[in-house]
């Protein structure tokens, strides 16, 4: 589903992505770990062409992001054709990023009905599915300022949903909730994964990586490390720089 | 003791203002003349010019937001010769004073005598004769708006900068265009910054149309010109004319406070009760203070 070869990236001097090499097979749940700064969030923003890749190859179910090879030259995508693709991937941020003048059925429901253009009933009746899925059925009217952190980071998985993705991206999803809230985000996370969705998720959850993860990957400094099944990695990590990295946040 | 003083010094402003006389050859005369004042306040001649000075400042306004919102998107496209072009324009119209532009546009048809719509530099669909379609007016409408719109534009992109980047970037995740994450997303969102200083711009533009009176509008200030120099009567006249923008401020203000709260929607858990609310609330629960000893059921009501 996702392919990355050599992927660069700088800002100005300073290079974050400096050959990532990687592959997440359809199905996969793929978790990332690694101090901060190491690039981890900056990959998974290239996925969705939020960041503009600098150099190597980044593919999404087979398309290039942000371009398109013609002869062996590479085109720079047009804004429409950018939206397109970046419709087909769901991405829920470290702060949720709700928008807070709409109610949570409103948030879920503009992407379907402004983007994809479905019709308003439609969009509606299966917005109240997905907030009933992730808990939230009773909570359909508020506004997000009126929910908790876990709630208003529920409603962005649902509002992701709501496009049918075919990939999902998680960006340190639980890193900005009170403790006792992880839990209930974590849980819905779980059973996606367990449907067969396609994940990527950037995470300092271990326990979640562990027990839902197919694969993890730790970066550091711009470049994967190590990676491999999750317990393997987390058990027994090979490199120095891993067993540095969680002897100090085990 | 401040309290004393200024009690004084009101009690002094109202008898000048209401019970003073002034002795103007030989003849004593009240001071501000009321009686003239009431005589003109509601005349066809002062409501005529309130009415064109509520359509100039209305479509001033109206065209001053168009043109602001669109200046405002172009600074802050990423095409250099887009938002380039804002900035030239901002500089030009916040740069020459407002009069100074409303006399040239009284005078545009020396320098434009016909405006003419077509492909540019190609065959021509329709031509305007500017003479007869540059009304004082009209003049005066394009002046104000042009000149409102780069103020405008200044106030807006304040308003969508003051919008966290996260909104945008969810609004880009979902699939949304630019254009349509500013429209739908991120403007909703800084209307709460832009309003404010909007009220003050349509304030400040009800009174700035008063400059037209000098290019032939026949507004609120021209008409109350008009009047007094026929009958010399400038004072009470100036006061018809200041108390008549007086109640249309006052008015305005009251409606920018219902606007501001339309969008404070979802900012605040939950909205406080606007002053109506809270005087039917007052006068509700008042029984139950009173010893009826049934306010809770009367406030449930409510």
């Amino acid at each position: 589903m996702v392919r990355a070869e050599g992927v660069r990236k700088h800002f100005g001097r300073h290079e974050v992505l400096r050959g990532i090499d990687l592959e997440v097979r359809t199905g996969e749940v793929m978790c990332m770990i690694g101090p901060s700064g190491s690039g981890k969030s900056t990959f998974l923003r290239c996925i969705n062409h939020l960041e503009k890749v600098d150099g190597g190859r980044l593919s999404v179910d087979g398309h290039l992001v942000g371009y398109r090879e013609q002869g062996g030259k590479l085109y720079e995508l047009r804004d429409r054709e950018v939206c397109q693709r970046r419709a087909e991937v769901g991405m829920v941020f470290q702060h949720f990023n709700l928008f807070p003048h709409m109610t949570a059925l409103e948030n879920v429901t503009i992407g379907p009905v402004r983007v994809k253009r479905e019709p308003k009933a439609e969009a509606e009746a299966r917005a109240r599915q997905l907030l009933a899925r992730v808990g939230l059925a009773n909570r359909v009217g508020a506004y997000p300022r009126q929910l908790s952190g876990g709630q208003q980071q529920r409603v962005a998985i649902a509002r992701a949903l709501a496009m049918q993705p075919k990939l999902m991206l998680f960006d340190e999803p639980t890193s900005a909730l009170d403790p006792e809230l992880v839990g209930e985000v974590l849980d819905v996370m779980r059973s996606l994964a367990e449907e067969g969705l396609t994940m990527l998720v950037v995470t300092h959850e271990m326990g979640f990586a562990r027990e839902v993860g197919d694969s993890l990957v730790f970066m550091d400094q711009g470049v994967i490390v190590e990676s491999g099944p999750p317990r393997e990695v987390l058990s027994n990590p090979r490199q120095e720089r891993t067993q540095a990295f969680l002897s100090r946040i085990l | 003791m401040a309290a004393v003083v200024v009690l004084v010094l009101a009690a002094m402003l109202a008898h000048s203002l209401f019970f003073s006389h002034v002795v103007i050859n030989g003849r004593p005369r009240e001071r501000f003349e009321w009686h003239v004042i009431d005589h003109y306040f509601l005349s066809t001649q002062i409501l005529v010019g309130l009415g064109v000075t509520l359509a100039l400042t209305a479509v001033a306004m109206a065209g001053g937001i168009v043109i602001g919102v669109a200046l405002a998107v172009m600074r802050l496209s990423p095409n250099p010769i887009v938002s380039g072009s804002a900035w030239l324009y901002i500089w030009f119209f916040r740069g020459t004073p407002v009069f100074v532009q409303l006399l040239f546009w009284f005078n545009a048809y020396y320098i434009f005598p016909t405006f003419t719509v077509g492909v540019p530099f190609g065959p021509a669909v329709a031509h305007f004769d500017v003479t007869t379609w540059l009304t004082p007016f009209v003049a005066a409408s394009v002046g104000l708006s042009l000149n409102e719109g780069a103020y405008m534009s200044e106030i807006v992109r304040a308003g969508i900068i003051s919008v966290d980047e996260g909104q945008t970037e969810a609004a880009q995740a979902l699939g949304m265009p630019r254009l349509m994450a500013l429209r739908l997303i991120v403007l909703p969102q800084a209307m709460r910054v832009i309003i404010p200083p909007t009220g003050n711009e349509t304030i400040s533009m009800l009174k700035t149309t008063s400059l037209a009176s000098v290019v032939t509008v026949r507004e609120l200030l021209f008409q109350a010109q008009l009047i007094y120099s026929a009958n010399y009567e400038i004072i009470p006249l100036l006061i018809v004319a200041s108390l008549q923008y007086l109640w249309v401020t006052s008015l305005l203000m009251v409606g920018q406070y219902y606007i501001e709260r339309h969008y404070a929607r979802g900012s605040a858990r939950q909205l406080p009760p606007t002053p109506l609310e809270r005087l039917r609330r007052g006068l509700l629960i008042r029984p139950g203070q009173a010893g009826f000893g049934r306010a809770p059921f009367i406030v449930g009501n409510d």
